[in-house]
């Protein structure tokens, strides 16, 4: 049963910041997907939502090749999923969009509602850490920007103080070179995932390994680089035995916990094996 | 709690509820607009049985809230009909036997609907991918996926006896 609460319904995001800033225990509900599910489950019980929609000032995808991708918070999934210039630009970004939820949910979810939600198996942050996303914050009293892996604190928490809003989610330009591959591990294609892994690859002039990242979804509280693993590639011309010894040391540098969907032991083994298999992916495009 | 005022409006036709704002889009639908064709199925964005069109996207109206579609157009079941002459895609349900109990089928053709009008010549997978967010417990599917090919190939465009 959802509780009753006071509605706040802005029309401009200055309007948003200055309810946000004056209203104590409120809750930010945008498409709701998330927060509604919560709500009615008794898990929150917010005195105030604000509501912010409608706030069309967010609404936005831009791209830019020196400045790279910009997408406002209120951006639904589904925009991003058949964004052309996301398609050409970031194809990573929009098959993981495609395997997100369903499309109802894709139609009314919205990027700054999952990322600000911090559900740990939750699938844009991984992928968008891997390709080393900033997000905006603002509150009345200004914008702050931080790599996306730094946004994450802990199960269902942020960095995000009282009054502050996620703004927008950017993504530096695609590197040459470069490949990223992301894939969860459910029963159901419409399913949150098991677990998760995304792996981005960058190859120098001579193709050995310039930069690699590999992160893990629903591996523990929050998204989580498995850096050991990234530092074990850097430097090195690339092959398989690598990755699996690049996935071996995933499946150890994690906190997954167990629950109906598997045990942490066969959570710990899914993500040595997406490791591997996303590490190779990744390293085919970067090659191709 | 202050109720609020809103202006709803579904299937083209305008509706003034004055409600608690925690009303959600499929409670106003049923409860206060009186359309019971959209289903309250499991309330947790999982069965599809809610779905209904958005400004033409499908969304699940268990978990919108009603004051979120204030200024868009909402469309149920019961807008796919022209002065009681069923829609092809509800037509071919029938004939392809793609109702069993029939509690999935309003959400499952709202899906369908919205597929086609995005894409109107899907693939079989398309298909298959444009009802992901709908389950049908009956386990109907390939009736239904054979309903919507037979939409989509034109074999009920003039047809809306």
């Amino acid at each position: 049963m959802i509780n009753d609460f006071n509605y706040l319904r802005p029309g401009t995001l200055k309007e948003a910041l200055a309810m946000y800033e004056e209203h104590d225990d409120c809750k930010v509900i945008c498409g709701g997907q998330s927060l509604l599910i919560v709500m009615r489950q008794g898990m929150i019980a917010p005195e105030n939502l604000l509501d912010i929609k409608r706030i069309k000032e967010l609404d936005y995808i831009k791209f830019d090749k020196k400045e790279g991708l910009r997408i406002g918070a209120t951006t639904t999934h589904r925009s991003i999923e058949k964004s052309d210039v996301v398609k050409k630009n970031y194809p990573v970004l929009v098959s993981m969009e495609n395997k997100l939820a369903s499309i109802q949910v894709r139609n009314w979810g919205t990027i700054g509602g999952n990322i600000a939600h911090a559900d740990p198996a939750g699938d844009p942050a991984p992928v968008l850490i891997a390709l080393k996303a900033n997000i905006k914050v603002g509150s009345a009293k200004g914008d702050r920007t931080m790599p996306l892996e730094d946004f994450f604190v802990d199960y269902f928490e942020t960095v995000l103080t009282k009054g502050e809003l996620v703004l927008e989610i950017q993504v530096p330009p695609p590197e040459p070179k470069t490949g990223a591959a992301y894939q969860k591990f459910n029963l159901l294609e419409s399913d949150m995932g098991v677990v998760a892994a995304a792996a981005s690859v960058t190859l120098d002039g001579n193709g050995k390994c310039k930069d690699a990242r590999i992160v893990l979804g629903n591996a523990g509280a929050t998204p989580r680089r498995v850096k050991r693993a990234e530092e074990l590639l850097v430097g090195k011309a690339l092959k398989e035995s690598l990755f699996a010894e690049a996935g071996k040391i995933a499946s150890e540098d994690c906190e997954p916990v167990a629950d109906i969907h598997a045990s942490e032991e066969h959570r710990r083994h899914l993500l040595g094996v997406l490791t591997k298999r996303m590490l190779k992916q990744a390293w085919e495009q970067a090659k191709a | 709690m202050e109720k609020i005022l809103l202006q709803l409006n579904v299937n083209g036709q305008g509706y003034e509820l004055y409600i608690n704002p925690k009303t959600l889009l499929v409670e106003a639908i049923r409860d206060h607009i009186g359309l019971t064709g959209t289903k309250r199925g499991c309330d947790t964005v999982s069965c599809g049985a809610c779905t209904v069109m958005i400004d033409g996207m499908s969304v699940k109206s268990c978990s919108v809230l009603a004051a979120q579609a204030e200024g868009t157009r909402i469309t149920t079941i019961e807008g796919l009909e022209d002065n009681g002459k069923l829609a092809p895609i509800q037509k071919a349900f029938i004939d392809h036997g793609a109702y069993q109990c029939g509690f999935c089928a309003p959400g499952m053709i709202m899906s369908a609907q919205a597929l086609l009008n995005e894409n109107p010549d899907p693939t079989e997978w398309e298909i298959r991918e444009g009802i992901e967010g709908n389950i049908c417990r009956c386990t109907g599917y390939n009736s239904i996926v054979r309903a919507i090919n037979a939409t989509a190939k034109g074999k009920y465009t003039e047809d809306r006896s």
